[in-house]
């Protein structure tokens, strides 16, 4: 499971070798060659993705195409298995010394995962605590941030998300679009360069869509660094600088919003955007409809 | 559309169902009640004003506080810290602490406490009649370094110790550890692996997720049953009496019912502590229940505690 990548020289690499891995301009999200199996089974199969400082990345792609597992392999919930990702020069998960990679110890894993802020499908908000607990906790038990300012620092993001007057909600008395909500607020806590969106916006009633997606417009005006999975076409027309199509574990096509949404070159891109269209919201949104897994 | 209002239906009043039933159950048991208190009452053997007299005898108190209550509240701490660290060991990455934790609680969940104890009383003096706490194979090391000390800090008279009230409850808290490790251990792999992954995903530290995040909603779980092992450690410190420690309520109450004949009266005696114990603890597990079940309500917009399933114990 924790092979060593392969690849040792991935500026030999072509989609990489016009990026340098550290400085102000190089990418804040280089990955190159990503690969990832589970029990055998290739589920990334060489992913190479670059991120700009400030700039809005949307995956698409249809279900089980590994558009999450590569999400969380960003920010190492999952370890690769070949390739390389770096975030703001960092090397994710190794160091490389004297021509080897080396692990890196759980706390240095910890620290880098600090500056990656993560929303998932489902909110995993703590249940046990209130929303302003939420926000406050990992500034208060991983940065050191006293109390006071960690709650005062936390009522202005859920103000900023439109939840100023529920600081003491717990998640089960709030709506799914006001628990994603505080999800915004509590990775935004730990004030991350890079936020990772993962279909944010699938669990919710078709009602609570636009709420969450505003705050997300929010942020990317902002100058925020998004990598956002999502169905949601229109976000990723207007707000995306630039769009990722996967499928089958490989990057098909990319580009410009209007181009690869408004004219796609690739079959399966376009048989893809077509099912997109024709089906209703609710039905595409539900993953576990297995319809849109044969492609 | 040409209906007046006065045709549609109005307030609902409508007659119960009725539950004869009911009322023949209880029939039967005020029946059943009075010919208990009649029996209470003709039949002088019961003697509940002796039975009163020995609860409050100064040996039955003694054994009250020092045996059954601080023998109880000792091994359920040593209890629920160690299960819970070895339940947390159980699932750790690391094989050998694994290993460590499953040989524990496969050992102490596999033998009878009353044998536990009998062993720790006499049998663990009879080959270590004492402890020296220091460097591992401190003497060994001196003697061939040809050293005068043995790295020897602290030395514990094994013959002495063993038959104390303390080794009683580190034997009780020992047994009871390997039960409440299942326990901590079905509750913590109960909690969503969602849970501590956010956590990890803000920069949380395994200890750190398991503390803060997985541990409190874990309790969840876990504390019903450990009111149910609380209890039972009440009735297991009886026990006690194996190690031999007879500062205990049983021993001491049945060995008044011997001397002064009044065998009954001293059942009733000991009988009416261990329920008045057991209902303070369940009074105590309804509150833990609720301070616990925070956040886990139906959503109720004004109501800050969910109402704990199953919560009757009050
Ligand atoms: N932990 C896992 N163990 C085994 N298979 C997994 C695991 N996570 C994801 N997969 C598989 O990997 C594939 C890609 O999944 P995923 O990344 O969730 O796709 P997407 O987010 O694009 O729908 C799917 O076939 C899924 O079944
Ligand atoms: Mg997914």
């Amino acid at each position: 499971m924790d092979q060593t990548p392969e690849n040792a020289t991935p500026s030999a690499t072509s989609t990489a070798s016009r990026t340098r891995t550290s400085g102000p301009e190089a990418p804040l999200v280089h990955a190159v060659n990503v690969m990832k199996s589970f029990h055998g089974t290739e589920v990334l199969k060489g992913i190479d993705l670059d991120v700009q400082r400030g700039e809005v990345v949307c995956l698409l792609g249809p279900s089980g195409s590994g558009k999450t597992t590569f999400l969380r392999c960003i920010n190492q919930l999952e370890a690769i298995d070949g390739g390389r990702i770096w975030v703001d020069g960092d090397l994710v998960g190794y160091r490389e010394k004297d021509g080897h990679l080396h692990h890196l110890t759980d706390k240095e894993v910890a620290t880098q995962r600090r500056d990656i802020g993560m929303v998932f499908q489902r909110f995993n908000l703590f249940p046990h605590m209130t929303a302003l607990q939420n926000v406050t906790e990992a500034p208060i038990q991983v940065k050191g941030v006293g109390r006071k300012q960690a709650q005062e620092r936390a009522v202005q993001l859920l103000e900023q998300v439109g939840l100023g007057d529920k600081p003491s909600a717990y998640p089960a008395q709030l709506s799914g679009g006001q628990q994603q909500r505080v999800a915004i607020a509590r990775a935004l806590a730990m004030d991350p360069k890079l936020m990772l969106f993962d279909e944010p916006t699938s669990a919710l009633d078709p009602e609570l869509v636009g709420e969450v997606l505003r705050v997300m417009r929010d942020l990317a005006q902002q100058g925020m660094t998004m990598i956002v999975v999502t169905h949601e076409m229109g976000f990723a027309r207007d707000v995306a600088d630039h769009v990722v199509f996967m499928d089958a574990g490989v990057v098909v096509e990319e580009g410009k919003p209007q181009d690869v949404i408004g004219n796609p070159q690739h079959e399966r891109t376009r048989s893809f955007l077509q099912r997109m269209r024709s089906e209703d919201r609710e039905a595409r949104d539900d993953e576990a409809r297995a319809d849109s897994q044969d492609v | 559309m040409t209906d007046s209002t006065s045709e549609r239906p109005g307030v609902i009043d409508a007659r119960p169902v009725r539950h004869p039933g009911r009322w023949v159950a209880l029939a039967v048991i005020l029946v059943l009640i009075g010919m208990m208190v009649s029996s209470f009452l003709t039949n002088p053997r019961w003697n509940f004003a002796k039975a009163l007299e020995i609860m409050q005898q100064t040996p039955v108190i003694e054994g009250l506080w020092k045996g059954t209550i601080i023998g109880t509240v000792g091994a359920m701490a040593i209890g629920i810290v160690g299960g819970v660290i070895i339940a947390v060991l159980r699932l750790s990455h690391n094989p050998i602490l694994r290993g460590v934790s499953f040989v524990y609680t496969w050992f102490f969940r596999g033998i009878p406490r009353l044998v536990l104890l009998a062993m720790i009383g006499s049998g663990v003096g009879f080959l270590y009649n004492r402890i020296d706490f220091g460097v591992p194979f401190g003497q060994q090391l001196a003697s061939f370094m040809g050293l005068s000390s043995d790295f020897t800090f602290f030395t514990l008279n094994v013959n002495q110790f063993s038959s104390t009230l303390l080794a009683g409850i580190i034997g009780l808290g020992l047994s009871e550890a390997a039960y409440m490790a299942e326990i901590a251990r079905a509750g913590i792999l109960s909690v969503d692996t969602g849970q501590a992954e956010a956590a990890s995903a803000l920069g949380m530290n395994r200890g750190q997720a398991m503390r803060r995040v997985v541990l409190p909603q874990a309790m969840r779980v876990i504390v019903p049953p450990t009111g149910n092992e609380t209890i039972a450690m009440v009735k297991d410190t009886s026990l006690l009496s194996a190690i031999p420690v007879i500062t205990e309520l049983f021993y001491q109450t049945s060995a008044i019912g011997n001397r002064t004949l009044l065998i009954m009266p001293a059942f009733v005696a000991v009988t009416a502590w261990y329920l008045i114990v057991g209902s303070v603890l369940m009074v105590g597990q309804y509150f833990l229940e609720r301070r616990f079940g925070r956040g886990f309500g139906t959503g109720a917009p004004n109501k800050r505690f969910a109402r704990p399933a199953g919560a009757g114990g009050a």
